[in-house]
């Protein structure tokens, strides 16, 4: 507690009140040791008064208390050093205010759209993005989400000028509504209302799989006239993109899988609610699952009430990879990904496990696990050090966090907006 | 096979007539040797029925029979009075639903100012007679009905009809204002907007109770028709569409506060909650739309089936019998039946399912007459009884029973031909050396024939029409399409005799004699059927679905030993601390405590901590906005609160023991709230918190000025106009509190009343507010209308203005860490709770939302995160905060001795991610248990089954299913427009 109050005070004198986003951080010039932390590597082990080094933006060295240092020092003694959070599936830069339509870019129009792009619309001054920061999620893939295929994300790094030099990763994968199970009654056409079987599932379904022949025989062929959603579709089939269907169900996510091997896609469920009922598919095709984030309700009555809180569990335990990700949640609720992971702790996973949830198994997922995920020699310096577990509120307190070395800022507009008002009533 | 003799005595004096002489018959009918149901209960054997003009003259075993009466025996025979339906539309059209976008003013002149009550309405202006349906309503053995025009929620007089074909409306209509009709549905003959909930619904229905009380006393000045006929039609039998239980037990309140006993048209299942609908004293009106089963062969669909919806199944046939052994009275109408040709398989699905035959007969006979006080006259066959009756082959509600005739006035409808005779049976007969047996059933309704010979199945077709008998079939040469043909004239006598024609043309005289029926077979087969079978049914818990209870958790004496005591009070945070539970309260807290009545729970390594308590929440009601108007004082959360809800066992996994329910945000004066304890298996009534103060929701901003319609046409539009409407009603309302005062008469205004109580410090406003400007104005228009606002709800820019708010006096209930959702919480920020507390503001963190209810332990814990509040002063934020916010802290929110024991043992630290509520008590009495959640999701597992198999062998029968639906729980918010 009064580590926290200290830290309270010594933000409260650093801070200058400048009133607008933060400025990126500028490249890592000189190397870094962190010493005395409790070092979660982030792949299930933790090293006690470890010390991490890293220079131009890469891990040198993560050793024991021995280890020798190098550059400016950072004692972390009785603090906890984490690899940074992934946001899987975020729309982070993309929807800035949920009820401000114009705000929203993350929804385009059109049914098979796999060739749009949301690297190009993703605002890296969003006060939203910024506001992940203090809480430890340092990268995020960014999705659109409209309608059956609904284009191509990316991989960002969330302290960046612009979309150019936030991009991790481009194109990473294409992204594809799986056809629901159930349709909704039209009420207003005098169907009952609630759930009934989506009788237009066989075509919905088969809609796809034309889809996907459609376009590796354009890809075949000359190509003299581009067509634009076709040749989007070119990554899955050579293996560089990949698949994520967001799923649901049993039923669908079985359809999808059989799908996926069919066409020799690499493939990724998305959502998996009922995902821990087919846990034998999943493992035995290697297919990982990013599953809703677990702070949500059981969707039926009969369900167990904590059912989203052990659902990572289940599939865990079943050998399937599994992380966590924000789901249909607002997207400031990103900032939430690490209590996500910390809700399974009550379900019996270790924390260690827990926090692989969304940092190493979500790098594996995204095909990002050379440079991120963990604490490693060679990775990314993406990592920060926080006061506390930083998988409990009470404990994640982050002092210091860095992207590819770069100490980034932990201000945002909220933090600015706390400190003047802090101030204020001290005055008073 | 429908046949009509009309044997009425058509010609009124009165009535000139121009085709011929007037004749008019005088006859009486006398039906003789029948077993005579003049009641269910009294019943003549062998004995005469009288009948004359259309009514009853006598029934008994010594009636005298005048000379001028045509005797018809009906020996072997029953004779019942015929049924009567009490919630019927017959020969009244419902009106098409009328185009056009929502409104909010009426659309009439002359009526009430709202649209969809209209009890000025007669059944018996819109009647037409509608001779198909009459006839289906026959067939099914009902003689009249009270029919009404379904639209509206007061829908105005209903008309008693008799089905009687002959002689025109002046026969037919026995009573042009028979009952006076309600509902909850709104007329689609309208789109004003007001009601949009039903909670609007109940608040609409008690002011037209006060206003056409001012009426009556002179105090409305222009003509309003609604209002004069609701005067008028007082005396009337009111007869209300509730449709289902929970909705007869709200609208049974609401009769009692008028002093008005509602006849209720229930919804089946009314068994879930037979002693709270006993308590209604309410005659039912019980649909028979027993639900078919789910086809559960897909096992994907099949895993979201909810047991609630399978217990629906398998349980519902059984509601009649549940009302007839708690003494309720109920009638079966046919209404939601496919047909009324329903009604005899459903009424003996019920019967197989324990419902009484009597009781069946009553439901259809006695009991709506009664509820229409005509016992006299419809319902049963006392002397001077209207001639309605049935004709039966035997018990009604029997299998193979059949009524051969429904008599309506005196007038003779034939269902089923009495006269002819039954010749199914088996026979033989030999031609050319060849025996043939024919077997023929189906005799009095679709006949059929089977014939036999060598071995060999012939071909064969059968008509059986004015007694004449025409079998034809093929011949033994099989390579041949040729027919033998054999007609006969049917007698006295058993056997078939007749020409038969060969395929060359030849005739011979054949008899076929009838092989001896075998009666003890038959017998043994009748049995079989008619007794119950063997039916299964699972029980019945409250709620009746997944982690329903079968019975109440009682207080008990717990002593609690060794934990870690999270008091909220100068004692702080405790550890190796016991605390001992005793009669409801904390009785004790201390070391070494002990009691030899308690049982001991250990808590070592664990926490106890006083119930949560969400200040904001939406769960646990049936609606939550009415914006239909932009002030909807008069509505209450109080009369929707849906006991039922599975939120509230999930909210109690997670430690909230206590909650209000607010009313949404859709207009700036919502409406009351309802403040409960999470008392999973008790009754709406039972939820409710009666120490608790009254509350009402305020709303500010964004969603009360509409800001997501691009059209809106409802005042206030901007935050301007936000100011100006609370100026205007709390205006209004001082005007009206000065006149009630002055002793003059006026006008009840349950919203006005409701402004009054806020003005007066008698109801507290919990305020949703969100940007700096409209918190500061709110603050003000109180204070010029001389009170406090006791809490702003949301609140995320309070931490802009704590300062005026300190001084205004109000407390604060909030979010931890939302945000970005909407414009408007563009600068909302975490660390607003922990501003507002060190300003010194009682603050709280809320839910609005039935997930995050659950981990408002959690979000406490995000106070620690952001901004530093202790971790002791962070858990009082969903604890004794609110609490105190509510003015229920006098009770709960602490760990006090004397307190009420709400109290939650954790099996961890409170604040953390990591722990989980393991016991949760409300009153002494443990309303969640890990152990005891262990156990029923093994039950609920085994009963899933157990109903998944059921379901499939009823398939595997061939009865009907119906495909499987999921009942859409919606989560309600703040905006949900309910």
């Amino acid at each position: 507690m009064k580590k926290i109050i200290y830290i309270y005070s010594i933000l409260m004198l650093c801070c200058s009140l400048t009133f607008a986003q933060q400025t990126p951080a500028g490249k890592q010039t000189e190397a870094i040791t962190i010493t005395g932390a409790t070092v979660h590597i982030g792949n299930g082990t933790v090293i006690n008064n470890g010390t991490v080094v890293f220079e131009n933006g890469k891990i040198q060295v993560v050793g024991s208390s021995n280890t020798p240092t190098k550059g400016k020092v950072i004692d972390a003694s009785g603090k906890h050093v984490y690899p940074g959070f992934i946001g899987a599936n975020t729309s982070l830069g993309l929807v800035e205010v949920d009820a401000v339509n114009a705000t929203n870019d993350q929804v385009e129009m059109g049914s098979m759209i796999p060739h749009v792009r949301s690297l190009i619309a993703y605002n890296a001054e969003s006060k939203v993005v910024e506001s992940m920061r203090p809480n430890g999620i340092l990268t995020a893939q960014v999705s659109p989400n409209g309608g059956r295929i609904s284009g191509t994300s990316s991989i960002m790094q969330l302290d960046a000028w612009n979309w150019e030099d936030a991009a991790i990763k481009t194109d990473d994968g294409i992204h594809l509504n799986w056809p629901s199970s159930f349709s909704r009654g039209r009420w207003w056409l005098g169907e009952p209302p609630g759930l009934k079987p989506n009788s237009n599932y066989g075509k919905q379904v088969s809609d796809i799989a034309n889809f996907v022949k459609e376009s590796k025989a354009y890809l075949k062929g000359k190509r003299a006239t581009k067509n634009l959603p076709f040749e989007a579709m070119e990554g899955l089939f050579d293996g560089t993109q990949k698949l994520y269907v967001h799923v649901d169900d049993e039923k669908g996510i079985t359809d999808a899988v059989n799908f996926a091997i069919e066409n020799g896609i690499k493939m990724v469920v998305v959502g998996g609610y009922q995902a821990h009922a087919v846990t034998g598919l999943l493992k035995s095709n290697n297919i990982p699952v990013l599953i809703d984030h677990t702070q949500s309700l059981p969707k039926t009555e009969d369900e167990d009430y904590d059912l989203p809180y052990k659902n990572p569990k289940l599939l865990a335990d079943a050998g399937v990879l599994v992380g966590i990700h924000t789901g249909n949640n607002s997207n400031f609720q990103t900032r939430n990904l690490p209590f996500y992971a910390g809700q399974v702790v009550g379900q019996g996973m270790s924390k260690e496990d827990a926090l692989k949830l969304i940092t190493s198994n979500i790098a594996k997922i995204l095909g990002i696990d050379d440079q991120l995920g963990t604490i490693e020699v060679g990775k990314n310096a993406t990592l920060f050090i926080s006061e506390g577990d930083a998988l409990d509120m009470r404990g994640n307190q982050l002092t210091h966090a860095f992207i590819d070395g770069r100490a980034i800022s932990l201000e945002t507009h909220q933090t600015e907006l706390w400190k003047r008002y802090h101030n204020k009533y001290q005055g008073q | 096979m429908m046949l009509m003799c009309s044997f009425s005595i058509v010609a009124q004096e009165h009535v000139p007539k121009n085709d011929g002489v007037k004749s008019v018959n005088t006859n009486y009918t006398a039906f003789t040797n029948a077993k005579i149901y003049v009641t269910p209960t009294q019943v003549i054997n062998k004995g005469t029925l009288l009948i004359h003009d259309g009514k009853v003259v006598a029934t008994g075993t010594t009636v005298n029979i005048p000379a001028n009466a045509v005797v018809i025996d009906v020996s072997g025979k029953s004779i019942y009075p015929s049924f009567i339906d009490l919630y019927s539309s017959f020969g009244v059209e419902k009106p098409k639903r009328q185009g056009g976008g929502s409104r909010y003013d009426a659309n009439r002149e002359g009526f009430y100012w709202n649209d969809h009550i209209r009890p000025e309405q007669n059944a018996v202006d819109h009647f037409k007679y509608d001779s198909k349906t009459a006839s289906a309503l026959r067939n099914a053995g009902f003689g009249v009905v009270n029919t009404h025009l379904q639209d509206g929620i007061m829908r105005g007089t209903g008309a008693l009809v008799a089905l009687k074909n002959e002689g025109g409306d002046g026969e037919r209509i026995l009573d042009d204002k028979s009952a006076d009709y309600l509902a909850l549905n709104k007329s689609v003959k309208s789109s004003q907007a007001y009601p949009s909930s039903i909670m609007g619904t109940f608040a609409l229905i008690r002011q037209v109770h006060h206003d056409a009380d001012w009426y009556a006393k002179g105090g409305i000045t222009v003509k309003d028709r609604s209002l004069e006929a609701f005067n008028s039609n007082k005396s009337l039998v009111k007869i209300i569409a509730a449709g289902s239980k929970i909705n007869a037990l709200r609208i049974d309140k609401i009769g009692d506060e008028f002093g008005t006993q509602y006849v209720i048209l229930g919804g089946g299942d009314e068994y879930e909650n037979i002693k709270a609908i006993k308590a209604t004293n309410a005659t039912f009106i019980l649909p028979l739309n027993f639900p078919n089963a789910y086809d559960v062969e897909d096992t994907f669909a099949a895993s979201v089936l909810e047991l609630s919806a399978m217990r629906e199944w398998n349980q519902r046939p059984s509601n009649p019998k549940a009302l007839a052994d708690n003494g309720i009275p109920f009638t079966f109408t046919t209404n939601g039946l496919k047909s009324p040709n329903m009604l005899n398989v459903s009424v003996m699905k019920a019967i197989e399912y324990g419902l009484d035959k009597t009781k069946a007969l009553e439901a259809l006979t006695t009991v709506p007459a009664q509820v229409l006080g005509q016992p006299n006259k419809i319902g049963s066959l006392k002397n001077g009884a209207f001639a309605n009756f049935l004709i039966t082959s035997g018990e009604l509600f029997s299998k193979g029973t059949k009524i051969y005739e429904n008599w309506v006035k005196g007038d003779r409808n034939i269902i089923s031909d009495m006269t002819v005779k039954d010749i199914d049976g088996d026979y033989s007969f030999t031609m050319a050396g060849k025996t043939y047996d024919v077997s023929i059933s189906g005799s009095s309704s679709k006949p059929k024939a089977n014939v036999k010979s060598d071995e060999k199945q012939l071909g064969a077709k059968i008509t059986y029409k004015d007694n004449w008998v025409n079998l034809t079939f093929t011949s033994l040469d099989t390579t041949q399409q040729e027919f033998m043909r054999f007609t006969s004239r049917v007698n006295q006598g058993d056997n078939l005799s007749g020409k038969l024609i060969d395929p060359n043309g030849n005739s011979v005289y054949v008899v076929a004699q009838k092989a001896p029926s075998d009666d003890a077979t038959k017998n043994k087969m009748s049995k079989k059927s008619g007794s119950s079978k063997d039916v299964k049914i699972v029980p019945v818990t409250y709620p009746n679905g997944a982690y329903g209870v079968s019975e109440l958790p009682r207080q008990e004496t717990i002593l609690f030993k060794n934990a870690t005591v999270w008091t909220n009070e100068s004692d702080g945070i405790l550890k190796n601390t016991d605390v001992l539970i005793k009669d409801g309260k904390i009785a004790k807290v201390g070391s070494n405590l002990s009691d030899r009545n308690a049982t001991v729970v250990d808590a070592t390594g664990k926490h106890l901590t006083a119930g949560v308590i969400d200040e904001h929440t939406h769960i646990a009601a049936t609606s939550i906005n009415e914006g239909g108007q932009n002030s909807s004082a008069e509505v209450s959360i109080e009369d929707v609160i849906d006991p039922e809800d599975i939120s509230i066992y999930r909210n109690l996994a997670g430690g909230v023991t206590s909650a209000q329910i607010l009313h949404g945000s859709a207009n700036p004066i919502g409406g009351r709230s309802a403040i409960i304890k999470l008392k999973w298996g008790e009754s709406a009534d039972g939820l409710l918190n009666k120490n608790a103060p009254k509350f009402i929701k305020f709303a500010l901003g964004e969603n009360v000025k509409q800001s997501r319609s691009q059209s809106g046409t409802r005042f206030p539009r901007t935050r301007m106009g936000v100011e100006q409407l609370f100026v205007d009603n709390f205006t209004r309302a001082k005007e009206y509190e000065a006149k009630k005062k002055s002793g003059q008469p006026y006008r009840k205004d349950i919203e006005m009343e409701t402004l009054v109580e806020i003005m007066n410090g008698d109801r507290f406003i919990s305020c949703h507010s969100y940007v700096q400007t409209e918190i500061n104005m709110m603050m003000k228009v109180a204070e010029r209308f001389g009170f406090r606002v006791n809490t702003f709800t949301h609140i995320l820019e309070g931490y802009k203005v704590a300062d005026i708010m300190k001084e205004h006096g109000v407390g604060a209930s909030t979010f931890s860490d939302w945000w970005a959702y909407k414009y408007e919480v563009n600068d909302a920020i975490p660390y607003n709770a922990s501003i507002m507390h060190n300003v010194g503001i009682t603050t709280a963190i809320n839910s609005d939302d039935g997930e995050m209810s659950r981990r408002l332990n959690q979000e406490a814990g995000k106070t620690v995160k952001y901004g530093g509040v202790s971790e002791e002063e962070a858990w009082k934020m969903v604890t004794l905060n609110p609490a105190k916010l509510l003015h229920i802290d006098d009770r709960v929110g602490s760990i006090k001795v004397g307190k009420d024991a709400d109290v939650v043992l954790w099996s961890d630290h409170p604040l953390s991610v990591y722990a989980k509520a393991e016991k949760t008590l409300i009153e002494g009495a443990t309303y969640f248990d890990i152990e005891k959640d262990k156990q029923m999701r093994l039950k609920i597992k085994q009963e899933r089954s157990d109903l998944m198999s059921m379901m499939l062998q009823e398939k595997n029968k061939g009865m009907k299913t119906q495909p499987i639906k999921v009942k859409e729980k919606q989560l309600l918010h703040c905006d949900s427009m309910d």
